[in-house]
């Protein structure tokens, strides 16, 4: 059922190793028997019907969702209770949210700038510089001062992933990013995602735009039911698809 | 300077509102004759203004009797003032030794860069602005009670509106944290902190403040021992502040409900900790959206604490009622004691309300 065989060798490069992960919300069993191995560098989209548990999923890297079975390893260090690991995990890994999730009541620049100063202790002179670094690599130096509600969506979500970058994760998840924009603004959020990739980032993300990820994926993986069904090189899981689901997925998205 | 005229194809049909929608005019327009109904209203309440208006002033001022010893001395139709010169201290400090009035007047002073440093950023001198309103409340409280160099005062010399003042501000600075603390720990996962916050929040909102008042006053001392005797304001103010408190934290509860749980979230992916999140992104915006609520309990608290009459303490309304009963004013002061204890409540209430206005403008970040 599952193409790639799991190596879940202690090999320095796999980031992110993900065995035998089940989770429920209830009795609702939403991931079914999860493997999954990522190595550093790789970008992989997930995708999938709603309530297929993708989300779910990496919502599970950094802890959002906690897991009842299997085991997660990032970066070495294994998600349990263990409040201390789940510190290092989420100082390694970073999100943007389907709904920006931006503090409203602080700037641009505070937004990017308080985890900076609250986890990591840096200066706040420095804080800012590095902050500003980040702004200005997303193309929204000049919004810095702006609070989150006199901006766009996709100024948003951008201001969210300078957000992400400014604590220098080595992981980066993208829970469903354009989903919650206007058509004419995802196409900026996506040029930053791409420009993003181009850096060597690894990067996990649940998302329905088909010609991002024809562009930047390493690996897609289609989940439903909350199983992975099917993971390929995108020319080989778009050209040709080998489960029957996920030929049905297909042909619904790329019907239009 | 030559500049180029952008209305080209004259497609910029810009120009001001017509003057009679803007302004005084407009807003008299608009306001006050929109309409037979509002002309109908703005002319009814003219006349109830009519009405009302000149009595009152004729009963407050121009029949008023300014002078005299006693009551038998105010002859006139209208209110007798004549009490204020001699008694208004009294209203305002109650017993408290008259050549140490100074020592309120300058707490009260003191507070007033006190509160300022907490309740307004960007004033010159923040930081040691804040460490002073900081030490404000043990300041303030060895100015009234007094201890070294300072004449002892006990605090059954406090009185008047005074007291109201010492049990209302003391009542507000403590109530909020509380508030807080305990509008957590009803949302806390930790079940023995959640149930101690419900119990605590439930039992107190149900039970009536006079009732905890007498309890603070009469029973608790059954529970002390016999040679422990906590001091009858400091329990009166501990009731008052935990009264307080309790409403507060359901008004907080509603703010925190109110942020939505991907800010909790974002805290979370970035490595805040619990206390860090609460501090730096939920509380921040919890408490903003229950302002309205907040000044609420701080306005209804400030006035109960004439409350304290039933059990023995004389604030500026116990004061009102020794001077009713008083042989020598009674049946002449009854209006107008009480007109003055509400003018000095409305002026703080009505400063507590135009601040929290001015305050909610100025979070506002949504927009420009």
């Amino acid at each position: 059922m599952i193409d790639n065989s799991v190596n879940l060798s202690r090999d320095a490069k796999n980031v992110i190793e993900i065995n035998g992960l089940n989770k429920w919300f209830g009795n609702f069993h939403v991931l079914q028997d999860i493997d999954l191995v990522v190595s550093q560098g790789e970008k992989i989209i997930i995708c999938g019907p709603s309530g297929s548990g993708k989300s779910t999923l990496i919502r599970c890297i950094n802890r959002l969702e906690e897991h009842q079975e299997g085991k997660i390893l990032v970066n070495g260090t294994e998600l349990s209770h263990d409040l201390k690991n789940i510190d290092a995990v989420r100082s390694e890994v970073g999100m943007v949210f389907q709904s920006f999730n931006l503090f409203p009541h602080l700037t641009a620049l505070e937004n990017c700038t308080l985890a900076l100063i609250w986890v990591r202790k840096t200066p706040k002179a420095e804080a800012e510089a590095l902050a500003m670094k980040y702004l200005e690599r997303v193309k929204i130096p000049e919004q810095a001062n702006k609070y989150p509600g006199q901006l766009s969506g996709g100024q948003q979500q951008r201001v969210a992933i300078a957000r992400s970058l400014c604590m220098n994760p080595k992981i980066l998840l993208f829970d469903e990013p354009t989903s919650a924009l206007d058509p004419e603004m995802i196409k900026e959020v996506l040029d930053t995602m791409v420009e993003l990739a181009e850096t060597g980032m690894t990067m996990l993300c649940v998302t329905h735009e088909m010609g991002f990820a024809k562009t930047v994926a390493d690996r897609v993986i289609f989940m439903d039911e909350g199983q992975i069904v099917e993971e390929n090189k995108p020319d080989k899981f778009f050209n040709e698809p080998k489960h029957d689901r996920t030929k049905l997925f297909l042909s619904q998205i790329l019907a239009h | 300077m030559d500049t180029p005229d952008l209305n080209y194809a004259g497609s910029n049909k810009s120009r001001p509102p017509p003057a009679n929608t803007v302004g005084i005019i407009g807003w008299i327009r608009s306001n006050l004759l929109g309409g037979p109904v509002n002309t109908c209203l703005t002319l009814i309440s003219c006349y109830i203004l009519w009405l009302i208006v000149p009595p009152l002033l004729d009963w407050t001022i121009f029949n008023a009797d300014f002078t005299g010893d006693s009551g038998r001395e105010c002859t006139t139709e209208g209110a007798c003032w004549a009490w204020l010169d001699q008694r208004i201290y009294q209203f305002l400090y109650g017993f408290y030794p008259p050549d140490s009035y100074w020592r309120v007047n300058l707490a009260i002073i003191l507070l007033l860069p006190a509160l300022a440093y907490v309740l307004f950023d960007k004033l010159p001198f923040s930081r040691q602005g804040r460490w002073f309103s900081l030490t404000y409340p043990f300041l303030a409280t060895f100015l009234l009670i007094g201890g070294i160099g300072l004449e002892g005062i006990t605090t059954d010399k406090f009185g008047g509106f005074m007291l109201n003042l010492v049990a209302g501000i003391s009542g507000i600075v403590l109530s909020l944290p509380i508030g807080i603390l305990l509008a957590l720990g009803r949302r806390s996962k930790l079940p023995a902190i959640r149930i101690l916050s419900v119990s605590f929040i439930e039992f107190i909102r149900g039970v009536p403040l006079i009732t905890l008042l007498f309890v603070a006053v009469i029973i608790l001392q059954l529970f002390l021992p016999p040679n422990v005797t906590l001091d009858q304001l400091v329990r009166v103010m501990i009731m008052i502040t935990l009264f307080a408190s309790a409403y507060m934290a359901e008004v907080i509860r509603g703010g925190l409900q109110a942020i939505p749980n991907g800010q909790y979230e974002a805290g979370k992916a970035m490595g805040l900790s619990y206390w860090q999140s609460m501090r730096l992104i939920i509380l921040p915006q919890a408490l903003k959206i229950s302002i309205p609520g907040i000044v609420n309990t701080f306005i209804g608290l400030f006035k109960d604490t004439t409350l304290v009459i039933i059990i023995g303490l004389f604030d500026i309304l116990g004061q009102a009622r020794v001077l009713q009963t008083n042989p020598d004013w009674m049946g002449k002061v009854d209006y107008e004691t009480f007109l003055i204890a509400a003018i000095f409540f409305f002026i703080v209430c009505f400063s507590i309300s135009r601040y929290s206005i001015n305050l909610e403008k100025r979070l506002d970040t949504d927009h420009d």
